[in-house]
C-alpha cells in the first residue's frame, strides 16, 4: 500500500519547521527517519495533510560533549549513535541497546529522537534513557524547555512533546566507567522485545555501589526498577545477591497481555532478564 | 508535485513526483528498475534494499522526496562493464538462492555488511542480514556466499557503493 496524498515541506532550520507546524497545526505530522511513521501511513492508520521533514536540518544531527553530559541530536541515526565513541565511553548502556535495535537498514534511517518521540512501549531506547536519567530538550513557539526522562513518557505512544513542538536533543548525564548491558528477549529477528532490561552499574572492589535499571514493555511507558536498584546498592556482585535483588523486578509494573505472552509471563521474564542483565553489566 | 533530482546507478535523473511516492515505486515505475523488488507491506522483508548515499536502506520505507539530491545504487548498478560484483558472483558460486526473490535485497545488504566489516564471523553475517527474509534457502548458502565473497576480498575488488 502507499500513503494517502499529502503535501510535503523540508525546512532547513528548526525555526522554519516550527513555523510550518504552527501554520498547519493538527493537519501536520513531523517525519524524522520515517521508519515508524511510513509504515503507519502506508497502512493508512494515519493520513496527515502535511508532512514536515526534519531530514534537512543539519543542526539536529550528531553527538557532542557538554561537560557532565553528552548531547545527542534528535536526528542522529541509530547507526551513528551505535558507533559513536562519546556514547560508548559515557553512556555505554545506549550503545548496547542500539546494537540490537531493529536491523541494519532501519538503523541507517531511524533516528534517536524519532524513536523516543514515537514512544512505543516496546521501543528499545526508552528504558536506557530513563535508567541514565536523561533529559529532553523541546523547542516550541514560546522557546525551549527541558523535560526529565521521568516526565517525558506520558502513556502509550504519548510524550510531553506538544503538537506545536519539536524534540531537538537529548542530554545524557555521563556514566563513565559504569558497566552496562541491554538484555532483550525476543522471539523473531529484528523485532521489538517481549520484555527487555537495561542495566548499568558502578562496581567498586567487587561491590555494586550504584545500579540503574530500566524496563522495556512492562507497562505503557518505559519504567525504572527502583526496588531492584535499592536492593542492589552495597551488595556483592555475585549470582546469589543479584538473583535476590532481581526478584523485585516486576514490583509496581503493569505489563500488557498479548499474543507474545500474558502479563504473568512477562512479570516472570522481568526477574530472569534483570538477573542476567545486571550480572552481565557487573561483569560477573 | 515536488521536483527531485538524484543519481541512480550512475545516471542523473530528475522528475516531478507526488510526495507520497515511495523510493521503491519511483525506481520501479518511473525508472523501470524492476530489479529492486517489493516483498512485503510492513518493511520487514528487506527485498527492496538499495544503497542511499552508500548505506543500505529499505526503499519501501523511504519517500522518493527524501532521496532528493542523493546517490542511489540498486542491484542493477552493481555490475561494472558487464562484470558481476564479487558478491553477485559469490551468490552464484555458492548457490545462495532458490527462487531468487530475496536475492537483490540479500546482495545489496551483503555488500553493505562487507563494506563495514570486510571479514565478518558467521554470527556477524547472520545478524547483519537479519533485516532480510528468505522463504526458500534456510539461509545456509546465503551465509556461505557472504563468507566466500569475504574470502575473495569483495569490498575492495568490485564496485564500492
Ligand atoms: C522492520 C522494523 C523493525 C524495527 N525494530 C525495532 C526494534 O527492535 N526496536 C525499536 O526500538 N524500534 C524498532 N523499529 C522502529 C525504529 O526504531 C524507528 O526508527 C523509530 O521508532 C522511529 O524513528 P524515526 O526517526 O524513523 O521516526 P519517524 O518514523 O519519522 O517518526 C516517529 C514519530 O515520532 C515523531 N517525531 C519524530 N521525530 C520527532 C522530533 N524530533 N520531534 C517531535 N516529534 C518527532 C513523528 O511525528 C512520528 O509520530 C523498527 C522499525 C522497523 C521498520
Ligand atoms: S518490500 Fe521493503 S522491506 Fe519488504
Ligand atoms: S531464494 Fe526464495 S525467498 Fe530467498
Amino acid at each position: 500500500m502507499i500513503p494517502a496524498q499529502f503535501d510535503y515541506v523540508a525546512p532547513a532550520s528548526v525555526e522554519d519547521a516550527l513555523a510550518a507546524l504552527a501554520e498547519h497545526g493538527d493537519d501536520a505530522k513531523i517525519i524524522a527517519g520515517g521508519q515508524s511513521l511510513l509504515p503507519v501511513l502506508r497502512m493508512r492508520l494515519n493520513a496527515p495533510e502535511w508532512i514536515i521533514d526534519l531530514g534537512r536540518i543539519e543542526s539536529l544531527r550528531g553527538v557532542r560533549d557538554d561537560g557532565d553530559s553528552i548531547v545527542i541530536g534528535a536526528m542522529t541515526p541509530h547507526s551513528v549513535v551505535g558507533s559513536d565513541p562519546l556514547v560508548a565511553e559515557h553512556a555505554t548502556l545506549i550503545t548496547r541497546a542500539v546494537e540490537h535495535l531493529a536491523d541494519a537498514q532501519v538503523r541507517h534511517r531511524g533516528t534517536f529522537g524519532g524513536a523516543l518521540a514515537h514512544a512505543d512501549p516496546a521501543g528499545d531506547l526508552g528504558a536506557p534513557v530513563r535508567a541514565l536519567g536523561a533529559s529532553f530538550v523541546i523547542q516550541g513557539p514560546g522557546g525551549t524547555r527541558t523535560v526529565s526522562a521521568d516526565d517525558f513518557f506520558v502513556d502509550l505512544f504519548e510524550t510531553a512533546i506538544g503538537d506545536d513542538e519539536i524534540l531537538t536533543e537529548v542530554r545524557v548525564p555521563k556514566h563513565t566507567g559504569w558497566g552496562a548491558h541491554y538484555e532483550k528477549f525476543v522471539r523473531v529477528a529484528h523485532q521489538w522485545p517481549i520484555v527487555a532490561v537495561a542495566a548499568t552499574v558502578r562496581v567498586e572492589g567487587g561491590t555494586i555501589a550504584e545500579a540503574r535499571i530500566g524496563l522495556t514493555n512492562m507497562g505503557s511507558t518505559p519504567l525504572r526498577a527502583a526496588a531492584v536498584e535499592a536492593a542492589l546498592a552495597g551488595q556483592p556482585a555475585t549470582e546469589a545477591a543479584v538473583r535476590a535483588a532481581a526478584a523485585h523486578a516486576a514490583e509496581g509494573t503493569h505489563p500488557p497481555s498479548d499474543l507474545n505472552g500474558d502479563a504473568d509471563y512477562r512479570r516472570h521474564l522481568a526477574t530472569v532478564i534483570t538477573r542476567r542483565a545486571v550480572l552481565a553489566a557487573a561483569g560477573a | 508535485m515536488t521536483r527531485i533530482s538524484l543519481t541512480v546507478d550512475g545516471a542523473t535523473v530528475a522528475d516531478d513526483v507526488e510526495p507520497r511516492m515511495l523510493l521503491v515505486q519511483y525506481l520501479r515505475e518511473r525508472l523501470g528498475k524492476t530489479g529492486t523488488v517489493i516483498g512485503c507491506d510492513t518493511s520487514n522483508c528487506g527485498a527492496c534494499t538499495v544503497h542511499l548515499d552508500g548505506q543500505s536502506v529499505k526503499s519501501c520505507n523511504v519517500l522518493a522526496v527524501q532521496a532528493d539530491g542523493a546517490t542511489v545504487t540498486t542491484i542493477e548498478g552493481l555490475a561494472q562493464n558487464g562484470t558481476l560484483h564479487p558478491v553477485q558472483e559469490a551468490f552464484r558460486e555458492c548457490h545462495g538462492l532458490q527462487c531468487g526473490f530475496c536475492t537483490p535485497g540479500m546482495i545489496m545488504q551483503s555488500v553493505d555488511l562487507l563494506n563495514n566489516n570486510p571479514s565478518p564471523s558467521e554470527e556477524e553475517i547472520r545478524l547483519g542480514l537479519e533485516g532480510n527474509l528468505c522463504r526458500c534457502t534456510g539461509y545456509h548458502n546465503i551465509v556461505r556466499a557472504v563468507q566466500h565473497a569475504a574470502a575473495q576480498g569483495s569490498s575492495t575488488a568490485g564496485a564500492t557503493s
